[in-house]
């Protein structure tokens, strides 16, 4: 898959990761990926501002703050979905930081690009692109405020 | 060889409890030749985080459905896969995974449709063996490769496809769905949009009893006169119907299904799984909203 120029250097290079291997592999990844979710530090996001992300069956929720030009993403997710905590981590990894216009320009076919369609199934991966549109909705809504 | 029934008695009641075993006789019985045993989730990654000692882990996305056409794999993929997980034709396999079993029993359907004699549900699943304090492991036994034999899928006798139902309409049909998906408020089940369908409702003259009316708080199946208080004296059915189970994808309804079957003891029960996203969406099917089940068109 040719490299989109809009995709911000450490998702692209996430994506890269997961290209360069096996298949099987790549769910080993995704699996590193759950257990290095950056905890959120206590306090650091207000309870009534989680947003839940209702396209994933468990309880998953999105904070997305813009501070200084930099969007900050934040995200919790059960250890007990370790695949919806991969996508999380995936994406509050790869975009943290990033400035809010690097942000919106992810192509929403972002989750389609890892390479996971014949090893995770199609129908998990929605619950990734539900992460990513809510992720830049709020990136709006906080340039807008 | 079939290893024993577990004899327990909290299953004793329901009718077919060779098909159940309990967390205990699982723990006891571990690492006996001859007995596989099968975690199967929604989840396709929790079984790397930890599972019962022995395990192998069959997913049914990836590995139970055809990945091009919405169906089943054939008998000679189905006889490949046991082979690879080193599963015997006449082993005695017992399945669990997460949510309550809904995968798990879904893979003991679909195995049922390849004839594996032996093939049971660990009581509370994933849930019930973790609450109890058992031990977990990351690692992975290697087992040998077996010589599973190709055996035909057989659908004809629990699978219904979208005309069988067509033709079923006026028998017992059961919608396990939650009320909202049933009455036609919500094409798809609360948290599962991408599982959604153009239209909703319910199939007309179907019951709404959802999945979870049959499973305690802890995942594990209600009592035997728990479920024929609901089943047979609340819902009416009777020995000798002819019942079929649906929901969304079939998963949930395999849930249904294993509880009519086999803890209730009806003869005949099919699960319909193209469910709700096929029904809901194709074309000059007849579908009935709100709260009633409705006619026989």
């Amino acid at each position: 898959m040719a490299d989109s120029p809009e995709l911000p250097q450490a998702l692209a290079e996430i994506r890269r990761d997961f290209l360069s291997l096996e298949v099987a592999d790549r769910l080993q990844l995704l699996l590193e990926f759950s257990d290095s979710l950056p905890e959120v530090p206590a306090g650091m996001v207000a309870e009534d501002t989680w947003e839940r992300v209702a396209e994933c069956q468990s309880p998953v929720f999105i904070h997305v703050e813009v501070r200084e030009g930099l969007a900050h993403i934040y995200a919790t997710a059960p250890a007990e979905s370790p695949t919806t905590r991969g996508f999380a981590s995936i994406l509050v990894q790869g975009l943290d930081a990033m400035t809010p216009q690097e942000v919106l320009a992810v192509a929403p076919d972002f989750p389609l690009q890892l390479g996971l369609q014949s090893a995770v199934s199609m129908l998990r991966l929605r619950g990734m692109s539900g992460m990513l549109w809510r992720i830049k909705r709020q990136v709006e809504e906080a340039l807008a405020s | 060889m079939s290893l024993p029934s577990d004899s327990a008695a909290t299953i004793a009641d329901y009718a077919h409890p060779e098909r159940l075993v309990t967390t205990e006789w699982l723990a006891e019985n571990q690492g006996t030749p001859g007995l596989a045993v099968v975690e199967s989730n929604e989840d396709i990654l929790l079984y790397d985080t930890g599972h019962i000692p022995g395990a192998i882990k069959v997913d049914w996305h990836t590995e139970l459905n055809d990945p091009v056409v919405r169906d089943y794999i054939d008998g000679e993929a189905f006889a490949a896969l046991m082979s690879r997980k080193g599963i015997s034709r006449d082993d005695t396999i017992v399945i669990y995974g997460d949510k309550s079993n809904w995968w798990a029993a879904y893979a003991l359907w679909v195995f049922t449709l390849f004839g594996h004699a032996d093939v049971r549900l660990l009581n509370g699943g994933r849930d019930a063996w973790i609450a109890e304090g058992r031990e977990l492991t990351k690692d992975i036994d290697a087992r040998a490769t077996t010589e599973y034999p190709v055996v035909a899928r057989v659908d004809s006798d629990i699978r219904a496809f979208k005309d069988d139902v067509l033709a079923h309409l006026g028998k017992p049909l059961i919608d396990v769905r939650s009320t909202e998906e049933y009455t036609g408020e919500r094409t798809h089940m609360p948290s599962y949009p991408e599982e959604g369908a153009l239209r909703g409702g319910h199939i007309p003259t179907a019951k709404s009893i959802p999945w979870a009316r049959a499973a305690n708080e802890d995942g594990t199946f209600r009592s035997h006169a728990e479920l024929e208080n609901l089943y047979v004296t609340e819902q009416g059915f009777e020995a000798g119907n002819d019942i079929v189970t649906y929901c969304r994808i079939g998963e949930r309804s395999s849930h249904t299904w294993f509880v009519m079957k086999y803890l209730l003891g009806f003869e005949s029960v099919k699960n319909y799984d193209g469910s709700w996203t096929e029904w809901g969406s194709a074309v000059r099917v007849p579908i009935q909203t709100g709260d009633t089940p409705g006619e026989k068109p």
